[in-house]
């Protein structure tokens, strides 16, 4: 061949040197991406952490570092002679621990509220653990066999020797689980039938279900409950009118039903009228089709809506202290009002152990919904 | 203030027809064999539940002296809580059989709700609270004091009238909670802190250094406090009456809790009559012959009563004061039994 043909480079030099990328891992890149990635994210990071900073160590010392953690009455949390600050009364919650739990239970009774609280966790644990065995029939024993059971058990039947225990005397988790149990429990097949109500082409159904779910809507909770309890008695002779608790189990249920019947009625909304067609396409009654089809998509829509209700209602539970009933709330109200423990910061105290206690319980709820929401949902995570 | 003045008399109305309808109050107690009781259960010393979860105070043992003179036990008590804002409603639908709460006889009170004072089984009045540092002995040394006070209760009232009549200025510092407006005293904000007398020796425990502060002699308002019970049930109000009347009585003659068996026995005939052994004053009012024996076997007598709930031997330390015997000194005077 002949001379070598020169070789067109397109490039005559070596390309520059780049710096090397910015590392995408590790703490550093991690801060810049999530906390400083904008200038104006930056500012947010910074504000944020001087609140945390400004906030979260009074906290902490109030609850752990200046804590007292061992006492017999009030002496033991005061400031002592040199002045030191005094955190929160831990020995103050721990001997009015089985107060907050069993409120006026009598004592020699509260097996059965033990009893009670084993039972319902049982039941709420074969429900709501996903992979459980059996499930059908551990829904049959938390709606049908448990609320049977506990009400035997809790208020006492004599003819099987067990002394009967007026409302009056329960109290403090008893009745906050008890409240917020009714109300859930009761409150979803409810809110259901009102909101199929509600979208019924029967006008009579459609105008009870509307009038009911509206007016109780425009009502606040709390008159709800005095109406139940405080003028309920007007009209009712002392002899038939239902028991205190009684009548603000209804109150609250009646009131979240309201509520749960408009959740509900979004989740149908949403449902495409195709849905709804082709159901009855294939020939199925209005109960199948509901049930079948409708429904099961329209809950799994709803369940943020749901347990957003259900968090709602369970912090609600605590205004039946003003109808006079001993919830969790109420008998850390009325504890702080010991002389036995009467100190300036008795009141915190109780106060930062009921947000705790609220906090846990609302915050497992949400966690426990995101993880079934995530798994009801993952047929649509394409 | 009208509105609400006529509805609680419609109410009393309406519920008076259904109330008289039924058989005494009495027949009732007895039969439900319970008392229902009508108390605040979140006042120190008066009502309050311990840790066991039972209900004690003052206003509770009147509750349980009654149901020792009907049942000879004086557990046979079923408490309800009431506010301040329902409580008359609760006694007015027959809700409670009588009300022992805290509660202030006013002619008002009396003559427009339907319901009746039994008798006055605590003498409370307005008081001070001041820092022991400020040297003052009187309320009347007071003259332009910032005083903290809880916002719209009769006690900001009495408060400017005192003042006012006394020709004396004062700086009100007015709060919505009993709990804020002590947390402005405490940190210095006023000079004083003014409740009932009964409140003050609660709230000073709840001060950083209640060895600090002292309670002023002056008591600026009247406020007896007594039970109440319906209109329309003349023996019912008897026996609440008289369960005050044996409590007084009963500490009168030294009867105590620990001694009654040993008085069963006095020569005395007043003794003997206020105990039973002697006519049949128990049968008269409808309850039974020992009827004040099981009151004293159960609660105690008036000053053991008082002693336990809100004397020396509670936390809360309040003297006897007005509410002594008349024999000492005292307001607390009961009719003769015979």
């Amino acid at each position: 061949m002949g001379a070598a043909t020169p070789i067109a480079y397109v490039r005559s030099r070596p390309a520059e040197r780049r710096r090397p990328p910015v590392s995408a891992r590790g703490p550093f890149a991690w801060l810049r991406q999530n906390l400083f990635s904008t200038p104006f994210n930056a500012v947010l990071t910074i504000v944020a952490m001087m609140a945390l900073a400004w906030l979260v160590p009074p906290v902490i010392r109030f609850l752990l570092i200046d804590a007292v953690w061992v006492g017999a009455d009030r002496e033991a949390c005061l400031a002592g002679p040199d002045g030191r600050e005094v955190g929160a009364c831990w020995p103050f919650v721990r001997e009015r621990i089985f107060y907050f739990i069993y409120g006026s239970y009598p004592l020699g009774e509260r097996w059965r509220v033990d009893l009670f609280f084993a039972l319902f966790a049982f039941g709420a644990g074969w429900l709501l653990w996903l992979e459980a065995p059996r499930r059908t029939l551990g829904a049959a024993y938390f709606f049908v066999v448990l609320p049977i059971a506990s009400f035997i058990l809790l208020s006492g039947w004599p003819a099987v020797g067990l002394a009967r225990v007026d409302t009056a005397l329960w109290g403090g988790l008893l009745v906050t689980v008890v409240v917020a149990a009714v109300g859930i429990v009761l409150s979803l097949p409810l809110g259901i039938v009102l909101a199929l109500g509600r979208r019924s082409k029967m006008p009579i159904v459609k105008f009870f279900s509307v009038a009911f779910i509206e007016f109780v809507r425009g009502v606040p909770l709390i008159t709800v409950l005095f109406m139940a309890s405080v003028m309920l008695p007007l009209f009712v002779p002392p002899a038939w009118s239902p028991d205190k608790l009684m009548r603000a189990l209804v109150g609250v249920t009646v009131f979240s039903a309201a509520y749960m019947a408009e959740v509900v009625r979004a989740g149908l909304a949403a449902i495409p009228r195709g849905q709804f067609e082709a159901a009855q396409a294939l020939g199925l009654s209005y109960g199948r089709m509901m049930r079948l089809i409708v429904l099961p998509q329209a809950l799994r829509i709803t369940i943020p809506n749901i347990v957003n209700s259900t968090v709602a209602l369970f912090k609600d539970t605590t205004l039946v202290f003003f109808v006079g009933i001993f919830d969790f709330l109420r008998t850390i109200e009325v504890a702080r009002a010991d002389p036995k423990w009467a100190t300036p910061v008795t009141s915190a105290t109780g106060y930062a152990f009921a947000a705790l206690f609220y906090f846990v319980c609302c915050w497992s709820m949400s966690l426990y919904a995101r993880r079934l929401e995530r798994r009801l949902s993952a047929g649509q995570g394409r | 203030m009208n509105i609400v003045r006529s509805l609680s008399l419609g109410i009393a109305a309406a519920t008076a027809l259904v109330v008289t309808a039924s058989a005494g109050t009495l027949d009732d107690v007895k039969a439900r064999g319970m008392l229902n009781c009508g108390s605040s259960g979140q006042l120190p010393g008066f009502s309050l539940p311990d840790a066991q979860g039972i209900w004690m105070g003052f206003d509770v043992d009147y509750c349980r002296a009654v149901a020792a003179a009907i049942f000879n036990d004086p557990t046979k008590v079923k408490f309800v809580a009431l506010s301040s804002k329902d409580r008359f409603t609760a006694l007015q639908s027959g809700d409670i059989d009588v009300l022992s709460r805290n509660t202030t006889w006013t002619s008002s009170r009396d003559t427009q709700l339907g319901l009746n004072f039994t008798a006055i089984n605590y003498f409370d009045g307005q008081g001070f609270i001041v820092r022991k540092s400020i040297k003052v002995n009187s309320a009347l040394e007071l003259n332009d004091a910032a005083v903290c006070v809880q916002q719209g209760t009769t006690t900001e009232l009495n408060l400017t009238d005192y003042f006012r009549a006394n020709k004396m200025r004062v700086k009100v510092v007015a709060f919505a909670t009993l709990d804020e407006s002590l947390k402005a005293y405490d940190t210095g904000r006023c000079d004083s802190y003014t409740t009932d007398a009964s409140q003050l020796y609660s709230v000073r425990l709840k001060l950083a250094k209640p060895d600090d502060h002292v309670v002023l002699p002056e008591i600026i308002s009247k406020e007896p406090l007594g039970p109440l019970v319906r209109h329309g049930d003349d023996q019912w109000f008897d026996i609440i009456k008289w369960v005050h009347f044996a409590l007084v009585n009963a500490e009168e003659f030294n009867i105590t809790k620990a001694n009654v068996d040993e008085q069963v026995k006095s020569d005395n005939p007043e003794i003997k009559r206020l105990l039973g052994t002697e006519g049949n004053y128990g049968e008269q009012l409808g309850l039974t012959k020992d009827w004040v024996v099981r009151i004293v076997k159960g609660v105690g007598n008036y000053g053991e009563v008082f002693d336990r709930n809100l004397g020396q031997g509670s936390p809360l330390k309040i003297a006897r004061g007005i509410n002594a015997l008349w024999t000492k000194g005292g307001l607390q005077y009961a009719p003769p039994v015979r």
